[in-house]
């Protein structure tokens, strides 16, 4: 009995629960289990989804992104600003790409090159970036997508129309497995998971930590921006508005829960997904049942609490797998 | 030839004395209006505090009160609390314990309490308050907006009516969020409308706590669960762009009519030329800007102390559908900002 309760971990915990709560759901909720509301509920937590294998890497590199959110709103609101007033479509992308490729690299070298924590280093960037764009670049709140733009085609791709399955799924889908694809098969990759496990040894080592850090700053800038481009997509304007939400805090949770310590070095593309997947459970059956948005927050907490608690009575901490402090 | 020099000199000492008179009733004639008015508006501070500037309502009213304000003679001024509450209620502290003090102070409330502290304060120092858009269970100085209840009612009579030719007369609510006044009365005034025809029925009525994506995100969740819905009501038009989205990806943007309230912007006017919406009811930014600035004008006259007396001055609203299209029916700020209303 041991034995078996020792294999688990929280990961798998997380995945247990997320399983009971899709039975509960398909037995009392009628209507849950048609293929269209599966779908949807992928689809509802697709751009988190994406944000967070984004979020995942900074992770496991034993770093911390708290710009995405704010990168994904404006970055895509300043290029849909700059279409509005005429900019040629190439030269517009351009520039968007071109701040958030700044922003990763600047959050990169603060970190690695100046020594900051990234906890301060990303939420500078992130009131910065939000600031910045908000009064400076873009009008107001929301900005529209303009008529005829490619983001506004991307819904009605052959794929999308002929599955009946939305873009965004495909998006995640995608962004999963690529990071999937680097963690585990690129040398970068297997850097990062030595570098989160014990950073000291992986630089003895000679392994390029810096550089390394750079990089996935880079990324989770560049998945953000990706996040922001299919938001826009399904609604055809992007609010930045987003950026005071919760959101954020819901990318950490889906990367946290799903089992991706906070200290590093552990975790993986699927824990991102089963995280995905027990926010969109609850969200989903949440939504079908009316709950406004203060029942549903009391509900998840209380359910993720419920998970970690489960966890730590069962992984309690010992010297081996204690560490030192979470970020 | 005497009588005709005496009637000649009465004539002329007649004539003399009226043209005496003119002249004399010329002088007071002198209209005291004007000088009264500048006297008690001249810099008069007026501070707008919306739930943010970042959108088409307070964008317009913004606009609108700037131009009249300065026009009159007096001081305008504005903060963005960016829909943080207590950034709202940190910049309304800040004003009522400034130097010098504004004379009345514009606030659009994000729900029932939470700025009755410091808007007793305000009272206590001799501000005027005036609501704007949002009701507050606080004695406001004026409450200038709409009867969110009856608009509540607006919708659902536009929706009874967009079910017309539906055989199942099935409504989803997309609310807005539990706490604020507007999602609350619009609420109210739905369900006094359907109560009327007891054949419709409200089959889900989820939260988007006033965000497109959320809207988008429970509408396709609703139109999935309840394939024959036949008309939805969103709370705002805001958000309204995430519903009609998800109507249109559902392929039922024939079968379901959209009716939401909004600010009457250009979108607005857009959206019901394309059939994205059914109906809006409008809530007239321009003809509640210029009431604003009437209350404004009368209170800073009428010499009523701060908190001793209560006016509402609702807009007069109906839903409007694609047979009331008319150019100029909607605004835009940049026409605004130029003074073209």
């Amino acid at each position: 009995m041991t034995r078996l309760l020792s294999h688990l971990t929280q990961e798998v915990i997380v995945f247990l629960l997320a399983a009971t709560l899709f039975i509960a759901a398909v037995v009392f909720l009628s209507g849950f289990l048609q293929p269209a509301n599966l779908i949807l509920m992928v689809r509802s937590v697709s751009v988190l989804g994406i944000l967070a294998v984004g979020m995942g890497i900074v992770i496991i590199g034993r770093g911390i992104d708290l710009s995405s959110v704010a990168v994904m709103a404006m970055s895509v609101a300043w290029y849909l600003q700059m279409l509005n007033s005429g900019v040629p479509g190439w030269q517009a992308l351009g520039w968007a790409l071109a701040g958030v490729v700044a922003v990763g690299l600047i959050n990169g070298f603060m970190v690695a090159y100046a020594d900051v924590p990234a906890i301060f280093v990303t939420l500078a960037s992130s009131y910065f970036v939000y600031g910045f764009v908000r009064s400076q670049l873009i009008v107001s709140d929301a900005t529209p997508a303009p008529a005829g733009s490619w983001i506004l085609e991307l819904p009605n791709l052959g794929l999308a129309t002929r599955t009946h399955v939305p873009i965004d799924v495909y998006a995640f889908a995608a962004a999963a497995f690529i990071g999937f694809l680097f963690l585990r098969f690129t040398k970068w990759g297997r850097y990062i998971y030595l570098m989160g496990d014990n950073f000291m040894a992986a630089r003895n080592m000679g392994v390029p930590v810096r550089p390394i850090t750079v990089l996935y700053y880079l990324i989770s800038a560049l998945m953000a921006f990706v996040a922001g481009i299919l938001t826009t997509s399904s609604i055809q304007s992007m609010n930045v508005r987003v950026v005071n939400s919760s959101m954020l805090y819901d990318v950490i949770l889906v990367c946290v829960i799903g089992g991706i310590g906070l200290s590093g070095g552990k975790g993986y593309m699927r824990n991102v997904v089963v995280g995905a997947l027990l926010i969109g459970i609850m969200g989903n059956a949440m939504t079908i049942m009316d709950f406004s948005n203060v029942e549903q927050a009391l509900i998840k907490s209380i359910i993720l609490l419920a998970a970690i608690i489960i966890d730590g009575l069962l992984n309690p901490r010992d010297e081996q797998t204690a560490q030192q402090g979470d970020i | 030839m005497r009588l005709k020099q005496t009637l000649a000199a009465i004539g002329l000492a007649a004539l003399g004395t009226v043209s005496l008179h003119a002249a004399q009733a010329q002088e007071a004639q002198d209209d005291p209006g004007p000088a009264a008015y500048a006297a008690a508006l001249k810099d008069k501070r007026v501070v707008l505090v919306p739930m943010a500037m970042g959108f088409d309502l307070a964008q317009g009213w913004n606009a609108f009160l700037k131009r009249e304000v300065s026009s009159w003679g007096g001081v305008y001024d504005s903060r963005d609390p960016n829909w943080v509450t207590d950034a709202g209620t940190q910049a309304l502290t800040d004003l009522v314990n400034s130097e010098p003090k504004p004379n009345v102070l514009v606030v659009h409330s994000p729900d029932l309490q939470s700025y009755s502290k410091v808007l007793k304060k305000a009272h206590k120092e001799g501000i005027y308050v005036v609501l704007i858009d949002n009701p507050m269970n606080f004695p406001a100085d004026a409450y200038v907006g709409s009867d969110w209840d009856r608009l509540g009612q607006l919708e659902a009579e536009a929706a009874v009516k967009g079910c017309e030719a539906s055989k199942t007369k099935e409504i989803g609510l997309v609310q807005g969020d539990a706490a604020n006044a507007t999602s609350i009365l619009q609420y109210n005034g739905i369900k006094k409308v359907l109560a009327k025809h007891p054949e419709f029925k409200i089959v889900a009525e989820p939260f988007s706590n006033w965000d497109q994506t959320q809207s988008r995100t429970v509408t396709a969740t609703m139109l999935q669960q309840h394939p024959d819905i036949c008309a939805i009501i969103d709370f705002w038009d805001g958000d309204a762009v995430g519903a009609a989205a998800a109507i249109k990806e559902a392929g039922k943007k024939d079968q379901v009519k959209l009716v939401t309230t909004g600010g009457g912007a250009s979108s607005a006017c857009k959206a019901l030329e394309d059939g994205t919406y059914y109906a809006i009811v409008m809530t007239d930014v321009v003809g509640e800007s210029r009431d604003l600035n009437a209350v404004i004008k009368y209170l800073l006259q009428s010499g009523q102390k701060p908190g001793t007396s209560k006016t509402y001055i609702y807009t007069l609203e109906k839903a409007t559908t694609k047979e009331d299209l008319r150019p100029g029916l909607c605004w835009n700020v940049e026409d605004l900002q130029a003074g073209k209303f």
